[in-house]
């Protein structure tokens, strides 16, 4: 118990060091000054216009996808269940990639359309998935996994296929955005659109840590003990979309951060959600920031899509978790 | 075979006239039989006879079907889930699924109808998790993990859950099998502790006649999802009676503590392997004529 709290505690800090220290951190040494708008005009500009809004993005963003990553971890009781696996990732990229190539410009509750397309994405690819999972009896892996695959696959054709009618700047950038980075974020203005989607999503699931934890030990046995466990699934399903949808749309997708943290989490704090999904949204924020850091010096003046590099993380992670245990069904661990 | 002790016997479980189709598949057909409150209900039959369909519906584990269940003397329908699981707690067929809570974490999730979102669990709450765990001898590995531990100990966890969960009737799917003789004692005595200690009501689905007729105040059997009998367990102790239901010849002898007829086994259909078994006897010739070799 003590042990959870003191875990907590260090990631907390861990987190606030990133957040104040990462926007030094790059090409351009930005003195301490820029803090206080003193200085050169130039290195005020980096730090509030660039370093610092991409630093909150890169949180926010690391925060919303480990909890997506909880989440359907525990709904799918699959330990390879996160978004960017289950396609939701795509569903939500598909969404903004139409938004970007009819132009529309609208945007309802000061969020942009972008993001609500996005959301909308995300949200036929989870009831597709999950429908397609619950078609056949029970949650086999494999099913879901085929099914993730499958809804990935038809998506990122129709992005391709957006991208063949695009002009060519049009395409590139489609191109670009679709390996997922976070370079695109310049003032606070998508780092306010952010927050707000992934804050909701955020609220629901904090709300539902309870339903997590029963949900886990099995469908049924949650029903017995009085969870309303449609309510909770949609619900849930809805804050992922919310998250993912946000994320996104101003990052395009990043994946496998949904899947290492709730795994790391789970070896710090063990699995009650009311201490897991804290740690998750901690360590989400710090491990995203740390990999966007990372995307954006190690071959500086160019950048690295950050999609790539958490990519690479995650990938034999991936890998590690398939062939760790033969029943993976019902393992979430 | 228990007096009902409780008077007047008020009726906590009525189910009228339910049918149940799966897939197209009629499961329960018109199925009506009442529990009353303190009773020991096991509800036995062959295998597909629909025992578990009917203890998820009477859960809301399974949703739909016709006709109608009562809990209380409200309709099941009426029922948050939240509330029905004040009132109606299940544990399951016990299976190997992986869960990585600890066996107190467990405990403490069957506290689930009575917590409100953001709060910790109350020190009633507390008291009612020790409660179960002691009464059901799960304390004494309270901090291991639930995938740690052996089926029969698995099994008192899920009872020890469903315990804490406070509720007046407890439906039971198969408690008891996959046990080895002393566990299949052990939980049954706590079950019967906890019928007249407690004073909940228990329905349990079992494959056990012998038992259920020991335990039991009645029982209900099943057969192609039509209630085929509903009785004392002296009155379904017969051979007749279980031959009908079953398919298959039994045969009964006097228990000899309780006035009650208990199945026993039937001899093997062949004689024993002895001197004129063929079998046995070329068993025999063959190591003989081939002698081992120094």
């Amino acid at each position: 118990m003590i042990r959870r709290w003191i875990v907590l505690l260090s990631l907390a800090v861990l987190a606030a060091l990133a957040l104040a220290g990462l926007p030094f951190v790059g090409m351009e040494r930005i003195p301490l000054a820029a803090l206080w708008r003193q200085g050169k005009e130039m290195d005020v500009t980096i730090f509030w216009k660039l370093r610092l809004p991409r630093v909150m993005m890169a949180f926010l963003a690391g925060s919303g996808l480990a909890a997506g990553g909880l989440a359907f971890q525990a709904v799918f009781r699959n330990p390879l269940a996160e978004p960017f696996t289950l396609g939701v990732a795509s569903g939500a990229a598909l969404g903004a990639a139409v938004y970007i190539h009819l132009k529309l410009p609208f945007s309802l509750l000061w969020i942009s359309g972008v993001s609500w397309f996005a959301f909308a994405g995300a949200l036929l690819a989870v009831v597709l998935v999950y429908g397609m999972t619950r078609a056949r009896q029970g949650f086999s892996t494999a099913t879901m996994l085929l099914a993730g695959v499958a809804v990935s696959f038809c998506f990122s054709s129709l992005i391709l296929f957006m991208q063949y009618l695009s002009d060519f700047t049009q395409s590139f950038l489609l191109l670009r955005w679709v390996m997922g980075g976070l370079d695109r974020v310049v003032g606070f203005g998508e780092v306010l659109t952010v927050l707000v989607l992934v804050g909701m999503g955020t609220a629901i699931v904090l709300y539902l840590t309870h339903e997590l934890n029963l949900v886990t030990t099995g469908e049924e046995l949650a029903i017995s003990r009085g969870v309303a466990v449609n309510r909770t699934k949609t619900l849930l399903f809805v804050a992922v979309s919310l998250m993912v949808g946000g994320i996104v749309s101003v990052c395009g997708p990043i994946g496998f951060v949904g899947l290492i943290v709730p795994h790391i989490c789970r070896l710090m704090v063990g699995p009650d959600h009311r201490f897991l999904t804290p740690a998750a949204l901690l360590c989400g924020a710090i491990l995203l920031s740390l990999c966007d850091t990372l995307a954006r010096t190690l071959l500086a003046p160019t950048e690295l899509p950050v999609g790539i590099l958490t990519a690479l993380l995650g990938g034999p992670f991936f890998l590690w978790l398939l062939v760790r245990r033969a029943p993976l069904d019902d393992a979430v661990v | 075979m228990m007096a009902m002790v409780h008077q007047p016997t008020e009726i906590v479980l009525d189910i009228r006239d339910f049918s149940f189709c799966l897939g197209g598949k009629e499961i329960l057909h018109q199925v009506s039989f009442s529990v009353a409150r303190g009773e020991f209900l096991s509800i036995v039959g062959p295998n597909g006879a629909g025992k578990t369909t009917l203890v998820k519906c009477i859960d809301r584990l399974l949703v739909g079907g016709s006709g109608r269940i009562e809990v209380f003397g409200r309709p099941l329908e009426s029922y948050r889930q939240r509330d029905l699981a004040r009132r109606i707690s299940y544990v399951p067929q016990a299976d190997g699924r992986v869960i990585p809570f600890t066996v107190r974490q467990f405990v403490l999730m069957g506290r689930y109808p009575y917590l409100n979102p953001f709060s910790s669990i109350d020190r009633e709450g507390r008291r009612a998790v020790d409660d179960a765990l002691r009464m059901t001898g799960t304390a004494e590995f309270a901090e291991r993990r639930l995938d740690t531990l052996s089926g029969g100990e698995r099994q008192k966890v899920y009872i020890a859950a469903a315990l804490a969960q406070g509720a007046d009737i407890i439906l039971l799917d198969e408690p008891t099998t996959f046990l080895d003789y002393r566990r299949q004692a052990e939980i049954r005595d706590l079950l019967t502790r906890i019928n007249h200690e407690g004073g909940t009501t228990i329905v349990c689905v079992t494959h056990d006649l012998n038992r259920a007729a020991l335990d039991s105040d009645r029982i209900v059997a099943l057969c192609g999802g039509r209630v085929a009998f509903i009785g004392t367990p002296a009155e379904i102790m017969n051979p007749e009676a279980l031959e009908r239901l079953f398919q298959t010849p039994f045969l009964l002898t006097p228990h000899p503590q309780v006035p009650i007829s208990v199945i026993v086994p039937g001899p093997p259909p062949r004689p024993p392997r002895g001197q004129d078994d063929p079998l046995a006897l070329d068993f025999r010739t063959a190591a003989q004529e081939t002698p081992l070799k120094p």
